[in-house]
């Protein structure tokens, strides 16, 4: 009993400990932004390592909850004889929700994992020692540039999402299951409003973008520095950064739609 | 550098635990200029943990180390990265960044810290790899590189900035006798060519022993004996004789301290019995 007590202690005191760890991690990493602005090359190359290289499993995966938000959408409103509004639930869905989430779920494991794999690796293999001792911040050289492009990538990618499917409802929407094309389109047009649709759903994809590469980041910088704690590390990456995604979606969503 | 015969590094009184372990207990050691100092002592002394106060990326508890006058714990963030520009340090592994050729590698740190014209960075980078005889190894990753042809990359990145000391961590560890003799070469030619103070960590005696001028013995969060190799073979120290000469027994006993051995097979009996 005594040590179901101690043991509850502990892990609650290591928990606020690496959370405090985390912020001062993430301030320092902010610090060094200044200079990964500047040598923006390096924030380009890690926009191509964790951006363009998840974009093919986003824009499949979009065109499939497309696809299947249409299917069942269809089914229910054509019991109302509403199927003209099927644009407007897709696109609504998309943009507002699954867009954002479904990005930054994925984002967690193609790029979250990678990231907190690579940094890990740089970590037990001495390559951050090494660069300290070649008197280069790794703040700067190497955190910044990843978490700025983090950043920049997941509201693009959800954006992608968005767009390939509203394309993947229309296909089966329109052409497989005969809903009239102007319906879908224009009905749309009139039902999603930029500022309360399209830029809620970018807050979000932009907050997800900053909170799973912050996680990736910091739990390869934090990792024990041998093989099983880069691969524990990259679990608690996925874990971490996925549940975080679904939580914050909820507190955004109702911030930002209960006014 | 003022005076040749000087001490680089002064190191006085350090004390540093990690956790409740203590690492170093009122450690005093002086590393001459110019000359190459091995540390030697048993795994688990802490003697990487030394070079990395040495080169500030650990803080003393207490104590201080000064590295060419300056007090590195107490200097400033720019003042230690300015510090660090002139000391070189070669891990274990090497430490050689990943996704990077060889090439680039010795280049990284005059392209982050300079702003050399790429024709000439091309002349620094290959000057060092021939030193360390690969300059036909520029193009190769450093997953494609053996161990001792790792570190000798990692020794020409560390020499690409002039530094006026380099730290070894370990630089014999698992090597054939033909990369150690390429190594111990190496740093001895690199020591007297380029004037540098070199700081070896070791646990192989005899190699080290070859090419050093000073070695520092130290066990148990202090330094044991300290002097020449000479002076060292003849040391009256019983702990150094048995660390030189590999005893297996002696101060150092062959058994952990564990209860008496006869109780300790009886106990179990006991245990049955009760």
């Amino acid at each position: 009993m005594l040590n179901s007590v101690r043991l509850l202690g502990a892990r609650t005191l290591e928990s606020v400990q690496a959370l405090g760890r985390a912020h001062v991690f993430l301030a320092q990493t902010l610090i060094g932004m200044g200079s990964a602005v500047r040598r923006f090359s390096l924030v380009m190359q890690q926009l191509h390592a964790s951006g363009v290289k998840t974009l093919s499993i986003i824009l499949v995966s979009g065109l499939f909850v497309g696809m299947v938000l249409a299917l069942q959408g269809y089914n229910t409103l054509v019991q109302f004889g509403a199927e003209e509004s099927l644009g407007v639930v897709v696109a609504l869905t998309l943009v507002r929700e699954l867009g954002p989430v479904v990005t930054g779920l994925l984002f967690a494991g193609r790029a979250g994992s990678a990231l907190t794999a690579e940094i890990g690796l740089m970590k037990s293999t001495e390559q951050l020692s090494g660069l300290e001792m070649m008197a280069i911040d790794p703040f700067q050289r190497i955190f910044a540039p990843r978490l700025l492009a983090g950043f920049l990538s997941l509201p693009m990618l959800a954006a992608m999402f968005s767009a390939v499917g509203v394309l993947g409802g229309h296909l089966v929407g329109v052409e497989l299951l005969g809903v009239d094309v102007g319906a879908y389109w224009s009905q749309m047009q009139s039902a999603v409003s930029f500022s309360s649709d399209v830029l809620t759903g970018l807050i979000k994809a932009v907050v997800f973008g900053l909170v799973v590469t912050w996680i990736a980041i910091f739990e390869g910088a934090d990792c024990v520095p041998t093989p099983e704690g880069v691969a524990s590390a990259t679990t608690r990456t996925v874990v971490k950064s996925s549940l975080a995604v679904l939580g914050l979606d909820f507190l955004l969503t109702a911030v930002m739609f209960s006014v | 550098m003022s005076d040749p015969h000087s001490t680089l590094v002064k190191i006085r009184d350090l004390h540093f635990s990690r956790g409740s372990k203590a690492i170093f207990k009122g450690l005093n050691a002086d590393i001459p200029r110019g000359k190459i100092t091995t540390i030697l002592g048993p795994s688990g002394t802490g003697k990487t943990t030394l070079l990395k106060l040495i080169g500030g990326q650990e803080k003393p508890s207490a104590g201080q180390i000064d590295v060419d006058g300056l007090h590195v714990a107490a200097l400033s963030r720019r003042d230690l990265y300015s510090l660090r520009k002139r000391m070189g340090m070669l891990f274990q592994s090497g430490a050689l960044l990943t996704d990077l050729n060889v090439f680039d590698n010795v280049a990284f740190p005059l392209r982050e810290h300079t702003k050399l014209p790429e024709s000439l960075i091309h002349k620094l980078v290959l000057m060092r790899l021939h030193a360390v005889g690969l300059r036909g190894a520029r193009d190769l990753m450093p997953a494609e590189l053996s161990g001792g042809m790792a570190r000798r990359a990692a020794l020409a990145r560390a020499l690409v900035m002039d530094p006026m000391m380099i730290m070894y961590d370990e630089p014999f560890t698992g090597q054939d006798p033909i990369s150690m003799g390429v190594l111990l070469e190496l740093i001895r030619t690199v020591n007297q060519a380029l004037g540098l103070t070199s700081l070896i960590v070791s646990h192989d005696l005899g190699e080290s022993l070859s090419i050093s001028d000073h070695v520092i013995v130290i066990s148990e969060g202090k330094v044991v004996e300290s002097g020449s190799p000479e002076a060292l073979q003849n040391s009256e120290s019983a702990w150094v004789q048995q660390f030189l000469n590999g005893r297996p027994d002696g101060p150092v006993p062959f058994q952990l301290s564990a209860p008496d051995y006869a109780a300790d097979l009886a106990s179990h009996e006991e245990r049955l019995d009760a």
